[in-house]
């Protein structure tokens, strides 16, 4: 038995100020962009309707809801599900009622104030064209008990179907739920009341829906989440049988049915149900056990452990708990006619659940990827059994190839869709990182797999991308392809990739896209419709990009040189650097941890929002903790064990720009100490390197056209200025560490690792330009900052990353490795596609200049191509090639 | 009120027998006579301030002749339904020739004309009447877009503007007296959501209710409306009028449009329409899908069973229009489906509980 949600509407509850404290805040920060994200996250996590509140005493709220309404219309994302527009005020109502295209719901009206305001409005709501939600209110205050709620329900409805032709299948009531279990006798039968009542009103009240606000039934417990949780689940399990069929619930603060204690459930049930006078007592009485997180108290609850076997191996798959699993496959293999049938039963049976769950969002992905360690703990304790009786292939849903691409070293993502994969039963065959083209079309031949995937995250690699499909085309292959990683896209896949082979090509969006995709790919019932579907898609992507007209007007290079960012650079005087050369720099990764950005470590893990904030967040914030403490635990080993190394180089130059280049002269050699050039004519003979930037070319009314040349003092200037260039890596070691964890079935660890390295790297980055404006060139020698400023980046300078916005073409990290000699003194290397190795690695520019900031060169023109590639002594196609995300198609 | 009874009564019946005709472009034809400036003006604006060559709609007062001789041509062809020349004829589209003052008499006028014509072509064939629809367009601004990428949260109109601009023109159009209101060429859900509060508001006030056509506007091949919503969603914002009529119109040319009728066709609950344009403009700007070629698409829906209202929309002619209902006579129209009573929401897309 579960709760049967399958007819059940959640509504989405979180951007309303009355019920979320850090959305109220956002609002009244004015920080409607941080507010509109939790809209989005919401929709994405499922909510197929969502409320938005602005009622608070603070704001002007109708002002409120109608810019949010109208930044919500500009968000496919957000508003392709209806709304329900919130307000214990008419006029904020009506306000918003205006701004909506679509059908929406009004929250509430009611009879609070007489029949002729309840008509009146109600006439309007239907002029405007939605539905309502009607409160069991009237003149005489509210309904608590069945009677009472079902009569104003009933009156209500008569008024609006027949006096107003109102749709009845557009009235949602909300009988009220109150809280129980509070000690006063009278409220002992509030959660009966409303859940006989909506009985009553769906029985009597034809087409007509109910929903409630769940969080109230449990207010006494506030403090104790597990009971809190049972009682939801208990409430909506018999509420949703009655006919409750929407209600506002916080998916986060739900307990699986099934999943609640025997005792906990019984006596919540007890309550909930009021079967007799010492319920609320019993239930008091039981709470300190289950106070606490949940996790504690699951830790220390091991009544799970008398359970039947199978049920034990499904709560361990569920709760991700390995401490047991070996003890218990094994009791199941010795009851099982075949070891086989422990994987092909309660296993996957569990896995089923996780499954179920995960594409519920009732579980998030670490726990997901917590879960898959479990499974693979007990498969590994079953493999010698199976082998040992040669029964055979275990019948999997289907066989993947999944690889990197080549020239790309990046690879948390595609482990993470590989677990996830793994733990619907699909085999993933996982070819690692930079893998040639010929290497994992051989294999998925070899192994005669089902599908392919492809993953990568520096821009080459959407090239290497079209090279596969284009190769799958001519070895005739038929098998789905599929694309992910973080500079792919449904739109290069569809304009780019899809074109260039006959059978399926697939964006795959995120690790909870991939379960579905993959499915319906290998369904051979399924698979022609959906290829059609996906490819009538791709076809639409396509014309919709070719009629795309850019936002803004491309300009002339020669213009957009012209209004490049210039200074009074007569009056402008360089700071000495205090160490001019390049060196080696080695960091203890405790210095280097109290510089990691955490936000970023949380999105690895699909966790989204901001650090620290996310670790009381209301629906991933207990989530967000446990992996923040596995994370710490992680770091305090590695900086025990010294298996993780970080080490960099750095070098300050001199420099002068000259256009769109910046000459890089020897530390060593040209101007007197007051940075005079004396023999300048000699100058741009002598340089040792020449960086080559991109000037944005876009029509700027205000500002001007940027490009990063633009901060070094021209070499007409005749006096000498300086640029700095940095390449770090703390991934030392990290191969080693993830495939032990690997090797021992711990895809969680192997993930958390890298996800680890990848935070200390950019720390690193931090914490040297941190001594690079302090101290090495010590232009900001009094700087104060803490982390949250250095990682808001306000300070003076910047240091750009080749292949990132304000210099995105990749090859110049040769330049960086030439000048700093890192490959020879440290050993990070550049791959094909110039990513960098280990995949834990930062690299860059520094530059000084007080007015030096980031920007994103964006796309460019033929003329400046032409340019470049002449300036990098290049072809066209060449030029093109490096250049493809800055060019319009 | 018996006026309304009457029509709709006349119209429900009709449309239970046959596919309904709808008349084709006004803006083809009138570009036909090339007019200049001075034919814009006429005599009653000979002085204005600003040029009006190009607003089509004041030609129902300078060139009544023009316009009352296209609807001629159009019930000639076999239209049951004509549309009013009045596309653009809201105090806020008028604005862009400062001629907000004169959208009143605009409507007014241009419902006579196409009533008197109508009249006479009742008059002529007694067992097929002929029918006025006031035509309330879209407005040149958009309530649900910004006009700023910069700043996604403005509106260069708000509901509450249109809802005034929407009564002035209904208001002015039931004088002229007209049989339906048709609501078309429907980019921006909100600005149709605001013409129906308007329109309802106006019923109420004159006592007078007409039947309620209601054409959307798939702008491109990514099938939803320029506001981003699918034809199911666009529906389901719209049904509150209880209209007599949805469909779609405009932007795509029969082959395209196809799909998006089905899709009505599929859950509408009254009468489906469409009137397509002729093919999609060439590189010179013109529509060139000859008269057969349109007659044989829209044949294909009819015998399909998708519509019950169809006609003409940008490009077509009074040719096209007298091939259509050649091409469609004696096909049965479509059939309401039996659609099973939900809360039917949307957002930009439909949500159905």
């Amino acid at each position: 038995m579960t709760t049967d949600f399958s007819r059940f509407i959640n509504v989405g509850e979180r951007t309303n100020v009355t019920g979320s404290a850090m959305f109220k805040r956002l609002i009244l920060e004015d920080d409607f962009e941080a507010a509109l994200d939790v809209a989005r996250h919401q929709v994405a996590n499922g909510a197929q309707i969502i409320d938005i509140n602005m009622d608070e005493a603070m704001l002007d709220s109708e002002a409120a809801m109608v810019r949010f309404l109208n930044l919500i219309a500009s968000e496919p994302d957000i508003s392709r599900v209806p709304i329900m527009i919130d307000s214990s005020k008419w006029s904020i109502i009506e306000a918003g009622l205006k701004c909506v295209q679509g059908k929406a719901i009004v929250n509430s009206i009611s009879l609070k104030e007489g029949e002729a305001l309840f008509l009146a409005q109600a006439k309007k709501i239907k002029r405007y064209g939605a539905a309502a939600v009607v409160m069991a209110f009237d003149e005489s205050g509210q309904a608590d008990t069945q009677v009472r709620k079902f009569e104003i329900c009933k009156r209500s409805y008569k008024l609006l179907v027949e006096k107003l032709d109102f749709p009845p299948e557009d009235i949602i009531f909300d009988p009220n739920i109150f809280a129980v279990a509070t000690g006063i006798e009278e409220h002992n039968n509030y959660a009966v009341d409303f859940i006989e009542a909506t009985r009553q009103i769906r029985e009597h009240l034809p087409h007509c829906h109910v929903s409630g606000g769940l969080s109230n039934i449990s207010f006494s417990f506030r403090g104790n989440n597990p009971v809190r949780e049972a009682m939801h689940s208990v409430f909506l399990y018999y509420a949703i049988r009655a006919g409750m069929d929407m209600g506002i619930v916080n998916a986060g603060q739900l307990e699986v049915y099934d999943q609640i204690p025997p005792e906990l459930r019984d006596a919540v049930e007890d309550v909930i149900l009021n079967r007799h006078s010492g319920a609320t007592d019993k239930l008091l009485e039981l709470a300190p056990k289950y106070q606490g997180d949940g996790k504690a108290a699951a830790k220390e609850d091991l009544t799970w452990r008398e359970w039947p076997v199978s049920k034990r191996l499904e709560h361990a798959l569920v709760k991700g708990i390995t401490d047991y699993i070996i003890a218990d496959t094994e009791e199941a293999r010795l009851a099982a006619e075949r070891p086989l049938h422990v994987i092909e039963g309660p296993l996957m049976d569990g896995m089923n659940v996780v499954g179920d769950l995960f594409g519920e969002g009732k579980m998030f992905l670490p726990q997901v990827v917590k879960s898959a360690r479990v499974m693979k703990k007990a498969v590994a304790h079953l493999q010698p059994y199976i082998e040992a009786e040669k029964s055979g292939v275990r019948s999997s849903n289907g066989k993947i190839i999944m690889a990197t691409v080549k020239g790309d070293v990046h690879d948390i993502g595609k482990n993470i869709v590989g677990v996830v994969l793994q733990c619907n039963n699909f085999e993933v065959i996982d070819l690692g990182v930079m893998v040639p083209a010929a290497k994992i079309l051989q294999v998925a031949k070899d192994e005669n797999a089902d599908m392919i995937g492809l993953s990568g995250l520096i821009t080459p690699s959407l090239d290497e991308m079209v090279q596969v499909a284009k190769e799958m085309q001519r070895l005739k292959m038929d098998l789905p392809l599929l694309i992910g990683g973080a500079t792919t896209s449904k739109a290069h896949t569809a304009v780019k990739i899809e074109q260039n082979y006959d059978h399926p090509v697939i964006y795959v969006a995120n690790a909870s896209r991939a379960v579905g995709v993959c499915q319906k790919l290998i369904s051979l019932e399924h698979r022609g419709a959906y290829a059609a579907e996906i490819s009538a898609e791709y076809e639409k992507v396509r014309i919709a990009h070719a009629k795309k007209t850019p936002r803004t007007k491309a300009i002339n290079f020669s213009d957009a040189k012209t209004n490049k960012f210039s200074c009074d650079w007569s009056n402008y005087e360089p700071v000495k650097p205090n160490f001019l050369g390049v060196k080696t720099v080695e960091v203890d990764l405790n210095t280097l941890r109290k510089y990691i950005d955490w936000t970023p470590f949380f999105l690895t893990w699909s966790l989204a929002g901001k650090y620290p904030r996310i670790l009381n967040d209301e629906v991933v914030g207990d989530e967000a903790k446990s992996v923040f403490k596995d994370a710490n635990d992680m770091l305090d080993s590695l900086c025990a064990s010294k298996k993780l190394k970080a080490k960099g180089r750095v070098g300050i130059f001199r420099a002068n720009s000259q256009g769109e280049d910046v000459l890089v002269f020897s530390p060593n050699t040209h101007g007197d100490d007051n940075g005079h050039n004396n023999n300048i004519q000699n100058l741009t003979g002598s340089h040792i390197g020449v960086a080559r930037h991109l000037r944005q070319q876009t029509h700027k009314p205000k500002g001007p056209n940027y490009c990063l040349s633009d901060f070094v003092m021209p070499l007409s200037q005749r006096r000498t200025d300086y640029m700095g260039a940095f390449a770090v890596t703390a991934g030392i070691g990290e191969e080693q560490i993830a495939n032990a964890y690997e090797d021992d079935g711990d895809d969680y660890n192997s993930i958390m690792s890298k996800a680890i390295a990848d935070r200390l790297a950019e720390a690193f980055a931090e914490y040297l330009h941190e001594q690079v404006r302090t101290d090495l060139w010590g232009y900001s020698k009094d700087e104060q900052l803490d982390n949250e400023a250095l990682i808001g980046e306000k300070y003076q300078g910047i240091r750009p990353a080749p292949g990132y916005s304000a210099c995105p073409e990749h090859t110049e990290k040769q330049l960086i490795w030439d000048l700093l000699d890192v490959e020879a003194s440290i050993g990070m290397q550049l791959t094909s596609s110039y990513a960098m190795w280990p995949g834990a690695s930062v690299s860059g520019w520094y530059f000084a200049h007080p007015e030096s900031r980031f920007f994103a060169v964006a796309k460019i023109q033929q003329d400046q191509l032409k340019d470049y590639a002449q300036r990098k002594g290049w072809s066209i196609a060449e030029a093109e090639k490096w250049l493809t995300p800055n060019l319009n198609n | 009120m018996s006026k309304t009874l009457n029509s709709l009564n006349r119209l429900t019946s009709i449309a239970k027998q046959r596919i309904l005709i709808l008349d084709g472009a006004m803006g083809t034809m009138i570009q036909q006579q090339q007019l200049d400036e001075a034919d814009y003006r006429g005599e009653q604006y000979k002085n204005w301030h600003c040029d009006v060559k190009g607003n089509n709609d004041l030609l129902a007062i300078t060139q009544p002749d023009i316009i009352k001789n296209i609807h001629r041509q159009y019930l000639a062809a076999g239209a049951d339904i004509i549309e009013t020349n009045t596309f653009n004829a809201t105090t806020i589209s008028m604005s862009d020739y400062d001629m907000q003052d004169e959208a009143r008499q605009i409507n007014l006028s241009a419902a006579k004309l196409a009533r008197e014509a109508a009249d006479e072509f009742s008059a002529k064939t007694p067992d097929k009447p002929r029918f006025v629809a006031g035509v309330i367009g879209p407005t040149s601004r958009t309530a649900s877009i910004s006009p700023d990428v910069n700043d996604p949260g403005k509106r260069n109109v708000h509901f509450d503007e249109l809802v005034e601009a929407y009564k002035e023109s209904t208001h002015a159009l039931i004088e002229g007296k007209v049989d339906l209101i048709l609501i078309e060429t429907i980019f921006d859900t909100l600005n149709a959501k605001a013409a129906i509060y308007a329109v309802e508001e106006v019923f109420e006030e004159s006592g007078i209710t007409l039947p309620v056509m209601i054409s959307g506007t798939i702008t491109d091949a990514s099938g939803r409306t320029l506001s981003g919503q699918t034809s199911e969603a666009f529906y389901y914002s719209m049904r509150h009028v209880k209209p007599f009529s949805v469909g779609l119109n405009c932007a795509l040319g029969p082959d395209l449009l196809r799909q998006y009728v089905a899709e009505i066709s599929r859950i509408a609950q009254c009468n489906v329409s469409a009137h397509p344009n002729a093919g999609l403009p060439n590189e010179f700007g013109e529509y060139d899908m000859e008269a057969e070629e349109l007659s044989e698409h829209l044949k294909e829906w009819a015998e399909s069973g998708l519509v019950n209202i169809l006609g003409g929309c940008c490009g077509s002619t009074p040719e096209h229009i007298r091939q259509v209902a050649q091409a469609v006579s004696g096909i049965s129209p479509r059939q309401l489906p039996d659609i099973e009573i939900k809360m039917r929401l949307s957002g930009l897309e439909p949500f159905v509980h």
